[in-house]
């Protein structure tokens, strides 16, 4: 702006200084000040819901690690659980967890008069509903697991109930035991007096990770057993099968392929596939793996083909840009030393793009470890308590995964299952950041700037 | 597992191959790799080729086709008179299945002799009862025609594996045979081996295709029986989601509008809350933020594209939705349900956000600096800078970026199952529970599903709409980024 453009301007302009802001230059200035500052605020509330989203799943999920255990001696009369007398393991299999259910109310009743804890209208019956209503088959299992030990007076460990368990864990108080069928704030004061005298206590609970799935009556019982070697032995499949296909295919598209109609049809379909929602591969699972094929349902076989379909163009979009990366001298030495194509790929180039391929691949697992909707099309939502035998028969035994393990206790009634869910939901993200972190290490550690 | 045997001895054989063609053909050059035509292991990796390779490819070809073949020979000995009106021929075959496969149980747990399984007659024996002995229940007593059956179908799988152990071993054998006779100092066997490896890459590339395939197939198939058993006007402009599975035939209603109305509307709160927050976030770590800042920030929000979506859906049920219904949906009025529109919506968007966010931070960052400068030189402030000139150059790759979010809003599943509810409605209160076509295609397909009714088939039906939805959006998203590319390459 000089002054002989406007020859009238020219008094107003000698008031305005540089050094002076005028009104519209400050308002250029706040409208910039706004716009960084939405910026920042953007930037804050993406991190601030992964705060909360992290907080939320944590303070909900972490007490599911500790558990609360009642310490008790059982008699183990044979004129009740072997009424024969031979140690028959047929026999004795007759007598139903009903008949252990007494000899635990027994075990409660006299460790509280020996102890001289007495509660007014307590009945013993009472008492032993402190206890999980798995104990009796805890107890059961362990009888039959070894005839020997009847007659004798044992040492058991129960879970204590849900409700006792909440209770320690704040998910309980005495004003909802109130209003609970299930425990009355009697119980929940008895359970005080066997704290402070040691019977009862809260531990961490190597349970959670190795029990099966329980039911819906038994929140304290249940754990990911079941699920953990469900997922791995579904990732087992994936990375057999996705691992060597999507590399295969990759090296065909980004080496050999010659640049035509059926290449670019694969192409496209890669890309395609990559963004299909996840829930159509579990319709595609569904339709051709088990009602064409005849796969069993809930198998992990089925889930682990389902799953890498659903991974091959993440690993084949990561494998091509690996080999992408290695620089054509490597090709063009190997070639010129005379190498058939063929090994130059197979002995340079690939081994030089591992690294590459290899972090692509736990990503692509990572993913394919979190996804839940093609599951629970194929079946895998089933009650499951038996854990699948070894592979390769345990490929087609019925098993959960993680991720549906989480929805199935979403789904229960019992305000305790959200703690189960929340904690098996720290399960798994441990496992994915174990995995992302091995990826970028590798990355870190083996990525060639050539 | 005689199937598994059976490739683990055509394994051992190949590579006993692979040990005799290098002998041989290093032999037959007086063992002097130099008199060969490719190196030693070429020739043995093109015997192992030989034998594995067709005797797997025939078996995998058996494997597929054995069920049909029995299906079909078994299914026409079923007389006509026994399929009912209650039944189906496929009831019959399942049933007929579950009891040759108890028998094969009972043979090997020894509750029954090799004869005795072929020979028994349901006339004469309690085969329910025997059957269950050995573990597997069954529903009715057995007919004397479906045991038949069951013993004919074990008869012709026993006999149809027999012949495929026999071809393959067969197969195998002459494999071998050929290339270890071809295994002469002047065979190329290096070219036949990579011809093999080549087209064995050929083949795995085709799996995209295969699967692209499957997926249209399997879903029109199942969508042409639904369209048999219920009017396709009355499934695309029905206003009514109502399946009946109680009251089989014409009770069920199953219009698709509802569903894409909840899909629709929670997908576009998930647009409002991600594509602001990712747009601004993505303009601010690419703009303004210091590279210190940049580095923390941006791994921080793309930990939210790697988080599971069922960890967002529990966030939803447990955290967002009680939140929402307490200090919103109740003091206003406006609902009294924790899982609601808004619920699965916002979560949703937090979903979305580093989604949007990097994609958008590329195609910022793919902007010419020639043009920033531009302005930048010309007096314009840094925001002035950004909003008239490098969004306008880099709109068409945003609106690729927010369609690609879109697609993937329409298609999530884990967090409306969990967030937005299970009532079909067509409503504008965003409190409101409200349901999608995802989570409707997981409710018909979960739990014990009849194949046959049209409350199951609707399923497939709204697959492929889903399908065909999300591929429309990624094709014009992936068409539109293209072409904006191009221009400053």
């Amino acid at each position: 702006m000089t002054d002989a453009s406007i020859p009238g301007a020219a008094p107003e302009a000698q008031k305005s200084s540089l050094l002076v802001k005028d009104a519209h230059t400050k308002k250029r200035n706040a409208a910039e000040a706004r716009f960084r500052m939405y910026g920042l605020a953007a930037v804050c509330t993406g991190i601030l819901a992964l705060v909360l989203l992290l907080t939320s799943i944590l303070s909900n999920g972490l007490s599911s690690f500790q558990q609360t255990f009642i310490v008790l001696e059982v008699e183990l009369p044979s004129e009740k659980l072997d009424k024969t007398g031979n140690r028959d393991r047929a026999e004795m299999a007759k007598v139903s967890t009903f008949g252990y259910q007494p000899l635990i109310a027994d075990a409660m009743e006299r460790k509280m008069s020996e102890r001289g804890i007495a509660l007014e209208g307590l009945s013993a019956k009472d008492a032993a509903g402190l206890i999980s209503k798995e104990a009796p088959a805890q107890l059961r299992n362990f009888v039959l697991a070894n005839p020997d030990v009847l007659d004798t007076t044992q040492t058991f460990e129960f879970l204590a109930s849900g409700r006792v368990d909440g209770y320690y864990k704040g998910r309980v108080t005495m004003q909802t035991a109130e209003l609970d069928k299930n425990i009355s704030p009697d119980q929940l004061q008895l359970a005080d007096l066997l704290l402070e005298e040691g019977t009862l206590e809260t531990r961490f609970n190597w349970r959670f990770f190795t029990a099966p799935d329980a039911s819906g009556q038994r929140p304290e019982a249940a754990g990911l057993g079941v699920a953990i070697l469900g997922s791995f032995y579904m990732m087992l499949v994936v990375l057999c099968l996705a691992l060597p296909i999507g590399v295969a295919t990759s090296i065909y598209l980004e080496e050999f392929a010659p640049k035509n109609r059926l290449t670019d049809l694969i192409e496209v379909n890669i890309s395609n596939l990559a963004a299909v929602p996840s829930i159509v591969f579990g319709i595609l699972g569904l339709a051709i793996f088990i009602n064409f094929a005849g796969l069993p349902q809930s198998a992990p076989i089925v889930g682990g083909l389902v799953l890498t379909l659903m991974t091959l163009p993440t690993i084949i979009i990561s494998t091509r840009a690996s080999l992408k990366s290695v620089p054509p001298s490597i090709r063009d030495a190997a070639l010129g030393i005379g190498a058939s194509k063929m090994q130059s790929v197979f002995h340079h180039v690939l081994p030089l793009a591992a690294p590459g391929i290899l972090t692509g691949t736990i990503i692509g697992l990572a993913q394919a470890l979190g996804e839940t909707a093609p599951l629970l099309l194929i079946g895998m939502v089933a009650f499951v308590r038996e854990y699948p035998s070894a592979p390769p028969e345990g490929f087609f035994d019925p098993a959960s995964a993680l991720p549906v393990q989480i929805y199935n206790w979403t789904q229960r009634s019992d305000p305790a299952f959200v703690e189960r869910a929340s904690g098996a939901i720290i399960v798994l993200l441990a496992f994915l950041l174990v995995m992302n972190a091995i990826a970028i290490l590798l990355r870190r550690k083996f990525e060639r700037r050539w | 597992m005689p199937v598994l045997w059976l490739m683990i001895a055509v394994l051992l054989l190949a590579t006993a191959g692979y040990v005799a063609g290098r002998h041989r053909a290093l032999a037959s050059a007086g063992n002097d790799p130099r008199d060969l035509h490719s190196l030693p292991s070429y020739y043995g990796s093109h015997v192992f080729i030989m034998t594995a390779v067709p005797a797997f490819i025939f078996m995998m070809i058996w494997l597929l086709t054995q069920p049909l073949v029995i299906e079909n020979r078994i299914s026409g000995v079923i007389p006509e008179t026994a399929i009912s009106e209650d039944t189906t021929r496929s009831l019959v075959m399942a049933d007929v299945r579950r009891v040759a496969e108890g028998l094969n149980l009972a043979v090997e747990q020894g509750a029954m002799t090799q004869e005795e399984a072929s020979t028994v007659r349901a006339e004469f024996t309690d085969i329910r009862q025997r059957l269950g002995e050995v573990g597997v229940a069954l529903g009715t007593n057995v007919e004397p025609f479906v045991l038949r059956a069951a013993q004919q179908y074990r008869e012709l799988s026993a006999s149809l594996s027999t012949w495929m152990t026999l071809t393959v071993a067969g197969l195998a054998i002459v494999g071998c045979g050929i290339g270890l006779v071809r295994s002469r100092k002047d065979f190329r066997a290096r070219n036949v081996v990579e011809a093999a490896i080549l087209a064995l890459l050929m083949l795995a590339s085709t799996i995209a295709i295969l699967t692209t395939l499957g997926i249209i197939l399997s879903m029109l198939f199942e969508t042409r029986n639904f369209f048999q058993q219920y009017p396709w006007h009355d499934f695309f402009f029905g206003l009514t989601w109502s399946p009946s599975f109680s009251g089989r035939g014409g009770a069920s209603q199953l219009g698709i509008v509802p569903l894409l109305w909840g899909t629709l509307y929670i997908s576009f709160i998930a647009l409002l809350v991600a594509v602001p927050i990712g747009l601004f976030a993505a303009i601010y770590m690419s703009e303004y933020a210091s590279p210190s800042v940049r580095a923390v920030a941006k791994p921080l929000i793309e930990i939210l594209a790697g988080i599971p979506t069922i960890v967002y859906g529990l966030f939803a049920l447990i955290t967002v939705g009680p939140l929402l219904r307490d200090y919103f949906a109740q003091p206003m009025g406006l609902g009294e349900s924790a899982s609601s529109v808004m619920t699965a919506g916002i979560v949703m968007g937090i979903m979305l956000i580093p989604f949007v966010s990097s994609l958008s931070d590329d195609i910022i960052n793919a902007v010419p600096q020639a043009m920033r400068d531009g302005s930048l030189g010309l007096g314009a402030t840094q925001s002035e800078t950004i909003k008239q000139v490098i969004v306008p150059a880099a709109l068409p790759g945003i609106v690729g970026a927010i369609l690609l979010a879109a697609s993937r809003a329409i298609g999530e599943t884990m967090i409306v199952v969990l967030g937005a509810g299970a009532a079909a409605k067509l409503d504008l209160n965003p409190f409101e529970a409200m349901t999608t076509v995802t989570v409707k295609i997981v409710s018909q397909l979960t739990g014990d599903t009849d194949f046959a009714s049209a409350e199951t088939l609707v399923a497939f039906a709204l697959g492929l709409t889903l399908f065909v939805i999300t591929l429309g959006l990624n094709v014009l998203a992936l068409y539109i980024v293209r072409k904006y590319r191009e221009q400053y390459e």
